[in-house]
């Protein structure tokens, strides 16, 4: 397993670059990963993250339908504000694993 | 006299009532079993039947030929839980009372989910072949198609059988192979995941069969609806995929007496602990199979491992323990991979798919994450198992734990 220092702090990362340790996670280091997607975070991007992540440690599975119905923003607004793949640039930004199939 | 009723009389539901029916007293345990339809569908079989539609007749059969003649087997749709009262209400009217539940409803496709799917287009130029008339239709549909783009969609995880539609793209250039129109049949495979594969080894294994095949990957895209007129998918971000003949596998969803009860999720999937299989708030109440909100494959091969954890724990229940046995999350399931090969993999909630042999080490006979002839076998020898073994609860020699005997760990 790769380490890898992102604003300061050294944390767990595998190939792709995907945090293996969500504890590891601070806002500074999302603010970080957020730039090589050219995000600037806000306030809102941030409730996202935070969802994402208070789900995935109480081991739910996440897909853009859930974040769409999670009443912080709609399928539309979480594209805009990941911009591509919203699903695994923001589990990227949030310090948790890519989601992922059994293959 | 104790009660258990089990709603689902599919492959978790018929295969827990003969494992309940053979290990409890008969004079100690009533064994309620209650699910609205009186066919019992060798689902594994969906994939094979839009390529051959004769098939068809070969994978139903009555429900009742598979539940033990001692198990109450009542035909009708449950219509609410109240689990505080430890009472089951169907649609008839009647009202069931237990002193353990198993819920076994499974998941299924879920057209209206998504807009424009049922539409002028659907059972035209739009299918799906997870039901069994969904699959009889698709088939009815290539006999006489002639080619064009071909679009295999996957609207939403997570899925049942999640390989399938992997495999029907297998298939289908198979298929069109055979029929000598393989070159005017454009395939794509659409997926709201990063990729077709996104566990590394199977990755690095597999991908080069859809390239080999000439199969286009489109990654990353959530449909948000389908324009009938323009004959094309719609994702969210405004990207568009145009097709000529559309398979999908709709949003799939729990039943809907979950959702009348307050005991789901946002799926109608139930929330249960992982290991144990019981719900935190309902210890009575077990989940078996597809219903059941955990972390690994909606398939019948996760049910049957289940099966004997969920067996055990409701014994030490009724022994008033506490339930000891614990699910890992083991899957196991072919891959069909088209001109009669197919790929296996086996795998856990920590363990992702890794190549070597199965079940034994080095003489398998089984390969794992390989392309091979006695793998296809062992997927078609698999339905003669199933209908006279898995279901009815007979022992199979495979550890419902998973085994890292045979599997090559890299680095």
């Amino acid at each position: 397993m790769a380490e890898k220092v992102i604003a300061g702090v050294t944390v767990k990362v595998n190939d792709e670059g995907y945090m293996t340790d969500p504890s590891q996670w601070n806002r500074d280091i999302a603010v970080e990963i957020a730039k090589e997607y050219n995000i600037t975070l806000t306030d809102k991007h941030f409730a996202v993250l935070e969802f994402l992540r208070q789900r995935v440690m109480a081991g739910e599975a996440l897909t853009i339908r859930r974040v769409g119905s999670s009443g912080i923003v709609d399928i539309k607004e979480f594209y805009q504000l990941f911009p591509g793949g919203p699903l695994k640039v923001s589990s990227k930004i949030a310090g948790i694993m890519k989601p992922l199939s059994c293959v | 006299m104790g009660k258990i009723v089990i709603i689902g009389g599919g492959t978790a539901g018929t295969m827990i009532a003969n494992k309940l029916y053979k290990t409890l007293p008969v004079h100690e345990w009533e064994i309620t079993i209650v699910d609205p339809d009186e066919k019992h569908y060798y689902q594994p079989g969906f994939l094979f039947i839009p390529f051959n539609k004769k098939l068809k007749d070969k994978f139903v059969k009555p429900k009742k030929d598979y539940i033990p003649k001692g198990v109450n087997f009542i035909v009708d749709k449950v219509s609410k839980l109240e689990p505080a009262r430890k009472a089951v209400l169907l649609k008839s009217g009647q009202e069931l009372t237990y002193d353990y539940l198993i819920v076994a409803t499974g998941t299924k496709p879920s057209v209206d989910d998504t807009p424009g799917l049922n539409g002028p287009l659907w059972q035209k130029e739009a299918f799906e072949f997870y039901t069994y008339e969904g699959a009889v239709a698709l088939a009815e549909k290539l006999e006489t198609w002639k080619g064009g783009r071909m679009v295999m969609a996957i609207v939403d995880m997570p899925i049942k059988c999640p390989v399938a539609p992997l495999e029907f793209v297998f298939l289908a250039d198979a298929f069109f192979t055979q029929k000598g129109i393989r070159d005017k049949v454009e395939i794509s495979y659409v997926t709201p995941l990063p990729g077709a594969f996104t566990k590394p080894v199977a990755t690095a294994k597999l991908s080069e069969l859809l390239s080999s095949k000439n199969i286009n990957i489109i990654q990353d895209f959530y449909i948000e609806h389908v324009d009938n007129e323009g004959k094309k998918l719609v994702s969210y971000d405004e990207k568009e995929v145009p097709f000529d003949l559309l398979v999908t596998v709709p949003l799939n969803k729990g039943a809907e007496f979950i959702q009348n009860s307050g005991i789901g999720d946002d799926l109608n999937y139930i929330p249960v602990n992982k290991e144990t299989l019981q719900m935190q708030q309902y210890p009575e109440i077990f989940v078996l199979g597809d219903a059941a909100a955990i972390p690994t494959s909606k398939a019948g091969a996760v049910a049957h491992f289940a099966a004997d954890v969920l067996l055990e724990n409701l014994l030490d229940m009724i022994e008033g323990k506490e339930p000891t046995a614990k699910f890992d999350g083991h899957a196991n399931c072919f891959i069909e991979t088209g001109f009669g090969k197919a790929a296996l993999i086996d795998f856990n909630y920590d363990q992702e798919p890794l190549a070597g042999t199965f079940p034994l080490p080095v003489i398998g006979p089984m390969s794992l994450l390989k392309e091979t002839r006695l793998n296809h076998w062992g997927k078609l020898a698999f339905e003669w198992i199933y209908w006279n073994i898995l279901i009815k609860g007979r022992y199979l020699p495979i550890s419902n734990k998973m085994s890292m005997v045979g599997k090559k760990i890299s680095k």
